[in-house]
């Protein structure tokens, strides 16, 4: 399916992480034989592009956030390939040491109050990084780059911001903190896991704006949500994940206007909006998400899916490309 | 300078604040301490010298009485004090550093090299403590005072090891230490910089905790006669105490004096631990919200009886 997740511009400038067929399995007992697996990610291949924001929609357990952690090699993915330019990041013989891996693809989380350390300050949070990849800054030059981290995600006044410590901030501006982390390490990507989901409604719109900045800078971004509005304001492209699996992807305002597997039709109708009363028609069945596991076979939706046949049990759809860049994979759209 | 000063004033003002135990306890340990320390100041008579008639009581001349065998009690608790605590205190570093070394490498690092280090902890931490220290003293002979801390110190951390290996466990997953995973940072940066600082007042808890454990268990090795008897100590103190059949003749100073300073210095190091809990764990401090429970009770049934007459 990675074909027609391309272009892929090789030889081009540009950066870009490209994702192929990737696949996670989780043990879930520690048996030594017959040892009992699911499958947390399944067969997910795409492109990150330097300047440009893909965003990952799923329910809570689709496996988007595994993904993430894949992509900066907190997990090792079962099978599927992951390059870093022409580089493949998991090869052991060639592999890149985490230093210099680290100022590729940095992360930012989705607990503002857990992803900094409540002993140190916020100078400590961004001084570190800039010293351990540019070991030669040190001194006044340090500060100086700490105090314009500290302004360029707009927190101000910058040098009293630096001196005080995580628990004096609110979750606004600790996850503001998060992200110059982030631009401190240089990263030209990053992953960022639902970064606004633990924030006030009223901030939300700042922190998005501020990596729509960065994404201008030429920074790439992978944006995991399940707020398929800002998905649609945030990222060009969108992918629908469903228990491991992309069902629909392509540009964000196909997927979001335009949604054609029965999931993403019922992702779309929980959005709440005001004055409509959600609609008494039935989208989906009621039954178990179901635990994939490496012999599962079939859509992962058919259990709930109302338009389900015996086919969609027994094997995975395959791809079909509904417009120039929007592809989905369910039976009903084959030709 | 200033800066960290302020800091420091700052910090100790808000430990202090509303916290009895803590101005008690620390009242206590600093007097011992500073006691024991200003020896030389305080008496001029050698704690080894006979001085006196035996079993002499408190007077203007001798504060404490005199032993049995006619030496000043008051400089022997001084000087034996000096000793209790630095064996206290060795001991202390010692099952501090080795905790803290086994418990976070074990959290931190986990797989084989955490059920390994939790297997030999495990193995030790089921041992009954006094009778392996009573077996080990024995095994080696009278002991002197950094024996005794040795054994202490090496006995003694299991416990200890436990508790910091699942504070680092609960800590290893936290977001902050994945960032600096990915960022790149080194494990033993991590394990120093990002994780221990975090552990601060569980080390301070268990450091005055194991004081308090080592100068009892020092005074027991040495009252039982497993201890150097010629070195003064409270232990010995209370060693020789008891073989010259002090209590039976009537001296009671021989040994009200070492045990009072084994019990305050005990009670001291105890109210210590229980304000540090406190600090680490806020739900435990009590005092003031009961004292402000009651307020609001008397007011409310001061209120009824009003409504009721």
């Amino acid at each position: 399916m990675s074909e027609q997740l391309q272009p892929v511009e090789t030889g081009s400038a540009k950066p870009s992480i490209y994702v192929e067929g990737l696949t996670i399995d989780f043990a879930l007992d520690s048996a030594i034989f017959n040892r009992q697996h699911m499958r947390a990610v399944n067969d997910v291949s795409f492109i990150l592009k330097a300047g440009q924001a893909l965003a990952i929609v799923g329910e809570s357990g689709s496996g988007k956030s595994t993904c993430a952690r894949a992509l900066c090699r907190l997990f090792e993915p079962s099978a599927g390939k992951i390059w870093l330019q022409d580089v493949d990041i998991n090869e052991k013989k060639n592999q890149m040491k985490q230093l210099d891996f680290a100022k590729e693809v940095q992360m930012i989380f989705q607990d503002p109050f857990g992803s900094l350390n409540p002993v140190h300050t916020i100078r400590h949070h961004l001084a570190r990084p800039i010293k351990l990849h540019h070991p030669h800054v040190s001194g006044d030059e340090l500060e100086q780059r700490v105090i314009e981290i500290i302004e360029r995600v707009g927190l101000s006044p910058a040098r009293q911001t630096a001196d005080k410590y995580p628990h004096e901030l609110s979750g606004g501006q600790r996850q503001r903190v998060a992200i110059a982390r982030a631009l401190a390490v240089g990263a030209k990507f990053i992953l960022a896991d639902e970064p606004i989901s633990m924030l006030d409604v009223s901030i939300r719109l700042g922190i998005l704006n501020l990596m729509e900045d960065m994404k201008k800078d030429g920074i790439g971004f992978m944006y995991i949500t399940h707020d398929i509005a800002t998905a649609r304001y945030f990222a060009e492209r969108t992918a629908v994940m469903y228990v491991g699996h992309m069902v629909e992807w392509g540009n964000s305002d196909s997927v979001t206007q335009n949604p054609q597997h029965p999931y993403t039709q019922l992702l779309i109708s929980a959005v709440p909006e005001a004055g409509i009363r959600r609609s008494k028609e039935k989208m989906a069945k009621k039954a178990d998400i179901p635990v994939w596991k490496p012999d599962s076979q079939g859509c992962p939706f058919a259990s709930r899916c109302l338009k389900a046949t015996d086919q969609c049990r027994e094997a995975m759809p395959p791809v079909t490309q509904l417009a120039e860049d929007h592809f989905v994979r369910c039976y009903l759209y084959e030709s | 300078m200033l800066k960290p000063l302020k800091k420091l004033k700052h910090a100790l003002g808000r430990y202090f604040k509303g916290n009895p135990a803590a101005i008690i306890g620390t009242t206590i340990v600093t007097t011992i301490i500073v006691a024991c320390l200003a020896a030389p100041l305080l008496t001029d008579v050698d704690p080894n010298r006979r001085v006196a008639r035996g079993h002499q009581p408190p007077s203007a001349d001798l504060i404490f009485g005199s032993t049995r065998a006619g030496k000043d009690i008051f400089s022997q608790v001084l000087y034996g004090g000096r000793v209790s605590l630095m064996v206290a205190f060795t001991a202390a570093i010692m099952t501090t550093v080795i905790a803290l070394a086994v418990g976070v490498t074990s959290g931190y690092v986990g797989g084989k090299t955490d059920e390994t280090l939790m297997a030999f902890t495990n193995i030790l931490l089921v041992f009954p403590q006094l009778p392996l220290l009573i077996i080990l003293a024995a095994f080696l002979g009278q002991v002197g005072p950094f024996i005794i801390a040795m054994i202490l110190g090496f006995t003694s951390w299991p416990w200890g090891a436990r508790v910091m290996r699942s504070q680092t466990l609960a800590l290893r997953n936290k977001e902050f230490i994945v960032a600096a995973e990915t960022m790149g940072e080194s494990k033993w940066r991590i394990i120093l910089i990002e994780i221990i600082p975090n552990l601060i007042s569980l080390v301070a808890g268990m450091f005055v905790g194991t004081c308090l454990y080592a100068i009892g268990a020092q005074a027991g090795m040495e009252f039982l006669g497993l201890g150097d008897p010629t070195v003064v100590s409270w232990g010995t103190m209370l060693y020789w105490a008891q073989s010259s059949a002090a209590f039976i003749v009537g001296a009671w100073w021989d040994f009200v004096v070492p045990g009072t300073f084994i019990a305050l210095m005990g009670g001291g190091l105890a109210l210590l631990n229980i304000s540090i809990d406190q600090i680490s764990n806020p739900k435990l401090k009590t005092g003031a919200y009961i004292k402000i429970w009651r307020r609001m009770k008397a007011e409310v049934e001061a209120r009824r009886k009003g409504a009721a007459s």
